[in-house]
């Protein structure tokens, strides 16, 4: 049995665990309709081209998360951002791990989407916003629809600001010998609200995994939002991060994407801009190597005027890695005084790693700043020799180069700590002994 | 110290250096002068090991070393350093932050700890007074942006630095306005010892009357075609170069 079909048959086994008379059933059950009638995206699809599922639908996955033992904190505590303190929403193959999390209620919510869609007082905030973003005919976003029921739920009242930033840790313990999860996450800022999230997947050993992730984002007016995903997950862990944004008037949204492993990536990333005076920040590092894959794919859609959105994207390919950066840039016919950026700078270091990369503008208004800018390169020859002239090896004067190069995106990093971790894999991906401050 | 013989360089198969010979020995400050395309940079960067050129024939040594398979940066630890015509721009990292990692990675060739931070501080705070560095320019990203003489400044910064047993200055004088040009010029002449050599490459004679050469070399299309004392390079400023070009083809 394909994966597709495994799918289909285990959201009836899916139904019995669930209430089926609450009303996100019944978006569940629409969801399911269109998984079933388009099944998964195909390299046939011009968003597809380059990033084959074929491999994942052969594997047979278990599709319902059992609950495994217990982890010791020690042993996992370095997937953590542990030099701050931080709410945390931890899962263990699928299953909310309470032992390792710290939650609140206190003024704002961090909590599980499970809680959030059965218990009654969050009702009317469920109503306003869960699948109101995302998409409801992309296959993979409505396969994750479809078996939504578990996930990090964060609430930031109006003016709200929770205490401290929120770390969502997905861990799989290779209890199967290969995983699907779903994890399905909602966060929501109301007015004038401020919330910092942090999110990994991380799988802790060789076992297969594949996860299909939908977060959806509502950022209201005057609202800031900052998503940092560390993707730096092992060679046989794959991931389709689905994130659907919402913005409203002045709101500030940054997701920063940080792609150092795993086996198979596509992010799709996709801002609507509800509002004016809004501004979408997309940066993405991306240092592969062996024969991984990281797929970005990107729509901003400037639906109103005087609104901006700055896009960053670099990466650096060694090894038989590929990558592909897709950078779609709507700017409606009202959206006039539109400023929107879009940058995505490539180093190949190795003959056979490869990059597409690929902006898409579709333009409709008059008065806009649109500047768009892809480079695929090697490193520049002439720095080489200045930094080996000064006695500096070549091996490390490529790394410093290429450590310059991908670290000017972190600029717009918030969390100094999780700044100075970036800083840190991304000069152990590249071999460069920091001999300096960050 | 240095002794080249014979040398011949190509790039791409186009001859540049068509058999160099020079000597320059501890304690001595040479000067090269010669005409625009003469084959000045391409010595100096051939010397410091630039791969784009092929060396065809001839033979550097350092202290009797042939530099032949060195990699730069080997070159740089056994003490060369070339201050280039154009510095090199790159973003995203810091002057300290080169500095640090340049004076370090020397060390551990020569099998050194790094050096304590402390005392890299001193050091630095010390060689950017004397180059009349300001601090604020030291966190910056190294040459972008700079203007020409504040490259050229920050080339001597990095030579006073790392205190090389022979520095070739290649036209290090461009771009310096009259004070720069003193700053730079003492912070050259503070290098200057027994065990130390300089050659310094310049169009003009007003560079040599801080830093005042032993020897003058005149290159023209890949050969020294003239050598002289200090007094050659009053000359040349006076007659130009056509009257050696006379020479050579006579
Ligand atoms: N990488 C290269 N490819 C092709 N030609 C080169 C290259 N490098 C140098 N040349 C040529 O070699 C010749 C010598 O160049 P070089 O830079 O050494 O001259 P120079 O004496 O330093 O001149 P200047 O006084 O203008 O600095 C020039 O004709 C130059 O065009
Ligand atoms: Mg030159």
């Amino acid at each position: 049995m394909d994966l597709k079909d495994k799918l289909l048959s285990s959201f009836l086994a899916f139904e019995d665990k669930v209430n089926v008379n609450d009303p996100v059933h019944e978006i569940r059950s629409e969801a399911i309709k269109n998984f079933e009638s388009k099944g998964f995206p195909t390299k046939k699809e011009e968003a597809w081209k380059y990033t084959s599922l074929n491999g994942l639908q052969k594997v047979d996955f278990s599709v319902f998360p059992k609950e495994s033992g217990a982890l010791e904190y020690k042993d996992i505590k370095k997937y953590f951002l542990h030099e701050i303190d931080t709410y945390k929403i931890v899962f263990i193959d699928g299953v909310y791990s309470s032992y390792l999390s710290e939650t609140t209620h206190d003024g704002v919510d961090v909590c599980l989407m499970s809680s959030a869609l059965n218990k009654p007082e969050y009702k009317q905030i469920i109503e306003l916003y869960f699948n109101k973003v995302a998409s409801k005919d992309e296959s993979l976003t409505t396969l994750n629809t479809a078996f939504s029921k578990e996930g990090a739920y964060v609430y930031i009242p109006k003016s709200k600001a929770p205490r401290k930033p929120i770390q969502i840790l997905h861990l799989a313990t290779g209890n199967e010998a290969s995983l699907m999860l779903q994890p399905r996450n909602l966060i929501i800022a109301e007015q004038n609200a401020e919330v910092q999230i942090i999110e990994r997947h991380q799988s802790l050993t060789e076992n297969e995994v594949f996860t299909n992730s939908v977060t959806e984002i509502f950022a209201g007016k005057d609202a800031h939002v900052d998503y940092y995903k560390i993707q730096n997950d092992n060679a046989e862990a794959s991931l389709i991060d689905n994130t659907y944004i919402s913005q409203k008037d002045n709101s500030i949204v940054r997701v920063h994407t940080f792609s150092f492993g795993g086996k198979l990536i596509r992010n799709n990333l996709n801002y609507y801009q509800n509002g004016e005076h809004i501004d979408s920040t997309l940066k993405g590092v991306t240092i592969l190597g062996e024969k991984q894959h990281v797929d970005h794919y990107t729509l901003v859609h400037h639906a109103q005027p005087n609104c901006e959105s700055h896009q960053d994207y670099k990466g650096i390919f060694g090894g038989r890695s590929t990558g592909v950066f897709n950078g779609k840039i709507i700017v409606d016919k009202i959206a006039q005084k539109t400023n929107a950026f879009q940058q995505n700078n490539n180093i190949l270091i190795s003959d056979k790693a490869e990059v597409n990369t690929k902006p898409q503008l579709e333009i409709f208004a008059d008065d806009v700043r649109c500047s768009h800018g892809c480079t695929i390169g090697q490193l520049d020859e002439e720095a080489l020799f200045y930094l080996q002239s000064r006695g500096i090896p070549k091996k490390e004067a490529s790394g410093l180069l290429m450590y310059a190069f991908a670290n000017n995106v972190l600029e717009s990093v918030r969390i100094p700590e999780l700044k100075t971790r970036i800083n840190k894999i991304i000069a152990n991906k590249l071999g460069v002994r920091i001999g300096f401050d960050l | 110290m240095l002794r080249i013989k014979d040398l011949h360089a190509s790039v791409e198969d186009k001859k540049i250096l068509k058999g160099i010979n020079l000597e320059v020995n501890a304690g001595e400050v040479h000067a090269i002068m010669g005409p625009n395309g003469s084959g000045k940079s391409t010595l100096a960067e051939v010397i410091a090991g630039h791969e784009e050129y092929e060396v065809k024939k001839g033979s550097i040594e350092l202290d009797g070393e042939d530099l032949e398979d060195m990699a730069p940066e080997e070159r740089a630890h056994s003490g060369i350093f070339l201050s280039f015509q154009y510095p090199v721009e790159i973003p995203g990292v810091s002057v300290t932050n080169f500095m640090k990692t340049a004076i370090n990675e020397s060390r551990k060739a020569r099998g050194l700890e790094d050096m304590p931070a402390n005392e890299m501080l001193k050091l630095i705070r010390e060689k950017s007074e004397l180059l009349d560095i300001d601090r604020k320019f030291l966190s910056r990203s190294l040459n972008e942006g700079f203007s020409g003489g504040e490259k050229k400044r920050n080339e001597i910064f990095q030579m006073a630095m790392l205190e090389p047993k022979l520095a070739i200055l290649d036209e290090t004088d461009s771009g310096l306005d009259i004070d720069a040009l003193r700053i730079v010029a003492n912070g050259v002449n503070k290098l200057r010892s027994e065990d130390r050599a300089i050659v310094v490459i310049t169009h003009y004679q007003r560079l040599l009357d801080y830093i005042v050469p032993d020897y003058v070399h005149v290159l023209h299309d890949g050969k020294i075609v003239k050598s002289g004392g200090k007094e050659l390079a009053v000359e040349l400023e006076a007659k130009g170069y056509d009257w050696i070009k006379q020479e050579t083809v006579a």
